[in-house]
């Protein structure tokens, strides 16, 4: 069971006061599987993301992240996780394998195994020459390359994805998710927010949050079924409009 | 809770955040700092330019100030202290006047900052064998006339008392400069440059600090890592601790050496009392990061809670003791106040350790109250 589901969420819920930011969300994630979460600025898809990685604590409900309940083991969760934000992920005054040695020693990475990873990481991203120049002289599609191999350097079983392909052009978007394809058939399972359309078409699963719930769920195929209509834009429009909160 | 857990998927086990995941992360924020030139430049220049400053240039010392002497009767008793007074470093003699008429014009023309009148009715100041002296002085700066005059007090009664083996008429008093005879202002600035300097360090870059890591998001990532918040927070302080504490030493070590300050008390003891001021500081530093959202509201709190308030109040510069009621209190609760008092008493006056149990009492609360406190907010922050 636990090896299927990566991610098991059940009446998750989160309050603000008198807020409910997120409202009973159950769902579960497989192994290997690239989840996309979805919904509108506002809808709840942070905060939940938030719990999920053991930033916060849910008000209701319960879930667990690599077989680790999200509430007693927030520190077994964070070591098993992956994460980067839409915010930029790394240092811009440090080199770049200086960035590379500090997360990687922060997750527990072994020193003998580091210089070694280092390089081929580099190599794989075809950046070896960059190694001593600082990531603020990186172009923006690299650094969200090289943020992405960070977050995954130390096999977590999950990466979480907080809108990670703001800002770069359709060509660096597609080879961001080569990437993260071949995260995924390494078996890492991916959980991404996003507010591309197009790339919820990438996903395996995708769900769609309004006002704090979960509203649809599903394969991008099943989800235009579902709604009649031809693209997961029209899908989310169709949500959208029913969102009582506004943006 | 803290067991050691395997980390699943990876060949590598073993918890992280202990003491090599530590050390990468002070090394982390070390180069944060060397890389930054401005706060490099700010660390190690700032703690030379103000005691060069305020060593030579801003001083509140008086140095030649011109004398006009007002005098019918040239006598014996009366070249003698004029000359004393030219001879002295603190005043130059820059002319004779023959009538009062002329004391008006002397002053409004500058040539004069101060009269030395000698009889001719005036009001007696000192009567020794019918000498009657009155000092006459430009207020228009009132710190530099009560010190102009003070100074001339001394030597007129100083010179009156090697005249006059014996007196008879009149006392004089015998007026002694304790711990710095020759009133020179570094021993008073000394300290409150110390208090400043590493208040800015600790508190203001400290809190810059950590909320450029929120501005930028990598707190986020930090706090998503297995990094204990408390060692995130700890490895920021560190660099900024060693920075204070060097700068500190070089203060002692440029005002010793250069200003002539004495170091009369214990270093020892004057190290630890450091040490305990910038952990306030750092306290300080934490407790701002963890109210203010910028990088820029983290600078205006610091600077306008902290430092604005540490400079006027804590006796830096002006003195507490004439200040109302309520200012006063505000001094006591600033740290810069106790710990500027701590420094004068061990380095300047050379009292024992002991001597200050109390400053270095009231600093440890401080530091346990505000430690507690940011640390609260902190873990708040988390939720």
């Amino acid at each position: 069971m636990r090896e299927e589901h990566v991610i098991e969420a059940e009446g998750l819920t989160k309050m603000f006061g008198t807020f409910t930011a997120v409202d009973h969300i159950t769902f579960d994630v497989k192994k290997g599987e690239i989840f996309g979460f979805l919904g509108a600025n506002g809808a709840g898809k942070t905060t939940a993301m938030r719990m999920l990685c053991g930033l916060s604590k849910p008000t209701a409900g319960r879930a667990t992240v690599a077989g680790c309940d999200i509430v007693r083991e927030p520190e077994r969760v964070k070591r098993n996780i992956g994460y980067m934000s839409q915010k930029f992920s790394l240092y811009e005054d440090l080199q770049v394998w200086e960035n590379i040695r500090l997360f990687g020693g922060i997750y527990g990475v072994a020193e003998r195994e580091m210089a070694q990873k280092t390089d081929d990481m580099l190599r794989r991203l075809g950046i070896y020459g960059e190694k001593n120049t600082p990531v603020k002289r990186l172009p923006l599609g690299w650094k969200q390359k090289l943020a992405f191999s960070v977050a995954i350097f130390h096999e977590p079983k999950v990466v979480f994805l907080d809108e990670p392909t703001g800002g770069v052009d359709p060509r660096a978007r597609r080879q961001f998710w080569e990437m993260i394809y071949e995260a995924a058939d390494r078996g890492i399972t991916v959980f991404v927010t996003t507010h591309y359309m197009d790339e919820a078409e990438y996903c395996d699963r995708v769900s769609i949050m309004v006002d704090g719930r979960i509203d649809a769920l599903d394969s991008p195929g099943g989800l235009k079924r579902q709604f009649g209509v031809g693209s997961m834009d029209e899908v989310f429009y169709k949500l959208a409009r029913e969102a009582k909160r506004g943006e | 809770m803290r067991q050691r857990v395997k980390v699943q998927g990876g060949e590598s086990a073993g918890r992280t955040g202990g003491k090599g995941v530590f050390a990468a992360f002070v090394k982390k924020e070390f180069r944060h700092v060397v890389r930054d030139k401005r706060t490099m430049l700010i660390v190690l220049a700032m703690p030379v330019v103000q005691i060069i400053l305020f060593g030579f240039a801003l001083s509140s010392e008086i140095r030649n100030v011109n004398v006009a002497v007002l005098a019918p009767h040239y006598d014996e008793q009366v070249r003698r202290i004029v000359e004393r007074m030219d001879a002295s470093e603190y005043f130059t003699v820059t002319g004779m006047l023959t009538s009062d008429k002329d004391v008006d014009m002397a002053f409004r023309d500058g040539s004069a900052d101060m009269i030395l009148a000698f009889g001719g009715g005036f009001d007696e100041v000192y009567t020794v064998e019918g000498t009657e002296i009155q000092l006459i002085a430009d207020a228009t700066n009132t710190n530099t006339a009560t010190t102009m005059v003070m100074y001339a007090t001394n030597i007129i009664s100083n010179s009156l008392t090697d005249g006059q083996q014996e007196m008879k008429a009149g006392i004089v008093p015998d007026i002694r400069m304790l711990y710095n005879p020759q009133m020179k202002s570094s021993y008073g600035f000394v300290p409150g440059v110390m208090g400043l300097i590493i208040i800015l360090i600790c508190a203001m870059m400290t809190s810059v600090s950590i909320v450029r890591e929120k501005e930028q998001g990598t707190m986020e990532l930090l706090l998503v890592s297995p990094m204990r918040p408390i060692m995130i927070i700890i490895s920021k302080m560190v660099p900024y601790l060693v920075l204070s504490f060097i700068d500190f030493l070089m203060i002692v070590l440029l005002s010793v050496t250069v200003l002539d300050v004495p170091m009369a008390g214990s270093f020892g003891a004057l190290c630890v009392l450091a040490l305990l001021y910038i952990i306030v500081a750092l306290s300080l530093g934490l407790l701002i990061s963890t109210k203010v959202e910028s990088q820029m509201a983290a600078m205006l709190g610091s600077g306008m809670v902290l430092m604005v308030p540490s400079m006027f109040f804590s006796g830096m510069i002006f003195p507490v003791e004439s200040m109302p009621l309520f200012f006063q209190w505000l001094s006591k609760i600033l740290p810069p106040s106790w710990f500027i008092t701590g420094v004068k008493k061990l380095m300047i006056e050379g009292l024992p350790a002991m001597y200050v149990a109390k400053e270095t009492l009231i600093l440890t609360v401080m530091a346990v109250v505000l430690i507690a406190a940011s640390l609260k907010n902190f873990k708040y922050r988390l939720e």
